[in-house]
């Protein structure tokens, strides 16, 4: 590690970093794993109810909720810096328009042939 | 006279140890960078030998020299290697990796191993494509659009595919190193503000790097599994949708066209700046306008997908956004020409091929903005019309401001000078063949000429031997810098620290550097490009 730090410029850094300050409990790590693996199990109990359109919908919450609780907990997300944070919210904000874009196109395909009908 | 010569010489990234191990092993980021510069050289005149055979083959209207199939195959690989193999590494992973941390005082990037993974990467990307081209080629074009890719498509797509796939990674290494070092190492007092704008815009692609090579990764992944277990993602008869890959293809690969502009753009202010003695016109609009390309150049993908199915309403949003794109570009070519206004100019190698920059760019640019408005689009989708403004862009503008780039800061890499008078005359070639090229095939194009068919109508004859007869010209305007720089390593003019006098750190270090850059940690107390005060002077040196 020390190697790693004399790369950095002592007046350079914005912010204090240290990726190995923060050492977290193994009981949380146990209890997000658990949480993780309850998640798993609705998830196979949920396919088996149909709900339609809404099976897909609750399926992608659950999967979401636990990659949550991945980036969060397993990734220290929860205990990184605030441009670390960014880099997070910037991703998903790219992803929203990679989604959000597409539906421009999904969501408006069949007006034009709904008006001349 | 040669032990003479080397014994004044000093240790440099060069000299300062020997053997194919020493290279291969290295962490070094001038060393890396020179591997990439060997590795993405013989991937362009791979490329440009593809390139020459299909000219060869329109030399004639009729489809004489390659069947039609072989033709295909000849297409898809010249595009395939260019944009993955040459253009998206080109500037970022050789240029960018040998001066960004010489620019920003830093004595290598933040995570050197890493840096030299990704060429590994690179490599064995290149390898894969490279197999699956000897074994037999591919045939989808470079953009490898379904359903034929995943499912009438008889040649080596999945290989190719993998080949890009794994190339992606390296791609997304090299993003990742820029972002953390041009974060976490600039030199005390180098702030965002005074940041060259090579690295602004070096930063802005490396952006694209991180946030976009993944979806492609994936698409080019799903397209494999689509060919070799029928997944149904693309296919309608498993409830997939075949547009749904050009979303998800284009969502990168327009970007992509910014990863490979961006880093050039940033070369060309760098030269713009040094040859009229000037600080650039508006540094902040200038800086600011790589991340708004960058954020934008992810809002417009689907205009190149506006005859193929989708929505109308969808093309007109798209094709509103798309227009937007061309404001910061705007921004950019008007402050470069902002800047020569009363600069005291210099017509040296690396300006000439600048000025090709900015001419070609904006032709390139500017026939970018008619292809965002439905109705030509519509008119010339698949023709040479959109051919021609692509290599306007990417040959007239990227690798134009590679070869500005290169000449630029050879004396730094090297450590020796290039012979003037012959660099000027391949930038004149160059600019005079690519040209002659590419602007008969604006004219096919708009005449309605289709892209991709090895045969024509006898009366594009005249067209295409013009654009055959340019090509040469552009090969023999490559070939020259290729044989004097080589012959500069060996009988080049030793250069001096600072052959151009100018202002930013990597002038302010020996040609060649020491391994570790700098001996003393500079600090900076000067804006980018202030050449108006002999910066020079101010150095100040700590640590």
């Amino acid at each position: 590690m020390h190697n790693l730090q004399d790369r950095f410029h002592p007046g350079s850094a914005q912010e204090h970093f240290d990726p190995m300050s923060h050492v977290v409990p193994i009981r949380m790590y146990v209890t997000i794993w658990a949480a993780l693996m309850i998640f798993t199990g609705l998830t196979v109990f949920a396919a088996t109810v149909e709900l339609h359109v809404f099976n897909i919908v609750l399926a992608l919450l659950i999967a979401t909720i636990k990659g949550t609780l991945v980036a969060l907990f397993f990734m220290h997300l929860r205990y990184s810096t605030k441009l670390t944070m960014v880099t997070v919210i910037a991703a998903i904000f790219f992803l929203f328009i990679l989604f959000g874009l597409s539906m421009t196109d999904y969501l408006t395909r069949a007006w034009l042939t709904n008006t001349i009908h | 006279m040669a032990t003479a010569v080397q014994s004044v010489e000093r240790e440099n990234y060069l000299n300062s140890n020997y053997g194919i191990k020493s290279w291969l092993l290295t962490s070094d980021h001038k060393r890396i960078a020179m591997l990439y510069l060997i590795s993405i050289t013989a991937m362009f005149w791979i490329g440009g030998f593809f390139a020459m055979l299909i000219r060869l083959e329109l030399l004639t209207p009729a489809g004489d020299l390659v069947s039609s199939d072989t033709y295909n195959k000849l297409f898809t690989m010249h595009g395939i290697i260019m944009v993955f193999f040459f253009l998206i590494p080109s500037v970022p992973a050789v240029i960018g990796n040998f001066v960004i941390p010489l620019m920003i005082g830093a004595k290598d990037l933040a995570f050197p191993r890493i840096n030299l993974l990704s060429w590994y990467i690179y490599m064995a990307g290149a390898i894969t494509a490279i197999v699956a081209m000897v074994t037999g080629g591919v045939d989808t074009g470079w953009t490898f659009y379904t359903p034929f890719s995943t499912t009438y498509s008889n040649t080596h797509v999945i290989g190719a595919a993998i080949g890009i796939f794994i190339a992606g990674f390296s791609s997304i290494f090299t993003g990742l190193n820029f972002i953390v070092t041009i974060h976490r190492m600039r030199a005390p007092g180098m702030t965002w503000r005074r940041l060259p704008l090579f690295c602004w815009s070096n930063y802005a692609a490396a952006l694209i790097m991180v946030l976009g090579t993944p979806v492609v990764a994936i698409t080019l992944l799903l397209v494999a599994l689509e060919r070799a277990f029928n997944i149904g993602v693309f296919n309608p008869q498993l409830g997939g949708d075949p547009l749904l890959f050009q979303h998800l293809f284009w969502f990168y690969s327009h970007p992509a066209v910014y990863i490979m502009i961006l880093p050039g753009m940033g070369v060309i202010s760098e030269i713009i700046a040094c040859f009229s003695r000037k600080r650039v016109f508006g540094y902040e609009f200038v800086a600011l306008a790589s991340i708004a390309i960058a954020v934008l150049g992810f809002l417009v993908w689907a205009h190149h997908m506006f005859v193929a199915g989708i929505s109308v309403y969808a093309a007109l949003v798209f094709s509103l956004l798309s227009y937007l794109v061309a404001i910061p570009s705007a921004v950019k070519v008007f402050n470069w020409t902002a800047t020569l206004y009363k600069g005291s100019i210099r017509y040296e190698t690396p300006m000439l091929y600048a000025f090709g920059f900015i001419g070609l760019f904006t032709v390139g640019g500017l026939t970018g903005v008619f292809l965002a408005s439905l109705g030509i689009d519509v008119h010339v989708t698949d023709t040479y019309f959109v051919v021609a403004h692509f290599h306007y862009v990417m040959v007239g503008g990227m690798v134009m401001a590679y070869m500005a780039g290169l000449h630029f800061w050879w004396p730094k890499i090297s450590g020796r000078m290039y012979p003037e008078a012959w660099a000027k005359l391949s930038a004149l070639l160059v600019f005079v063949g690519f040209n002659t090229t590419f602007f008969p095939q604006f004219i096919l194009g708009y005449m309605g000429s289709p892209r991709r068919y090895h045969a024509y109508p006898p009366e594009f004859q005249v067209l295409n031997v013009l654009s055959t007869a340019g090509a040469s010209i552009l090969a023999v305007g490559y070939v020259l810098p290729m044989i004097y720089f080589l012959w500069s390593l060996r009988y080049g003019e030793l250069a001096p620290p600072n052959p151009w006098n100018a202002v930013g750190l990597e002038w302010m270090t020996p040609s060649p550097p020491p391994t570790h850059n700098f001996d003393e940690t500079p600090i900076v107390t000067w804006e980018a490009y202030d050449y108006e005060h002999q910066p020079q002077e101010e150095v100040s040196v700590g640590h």
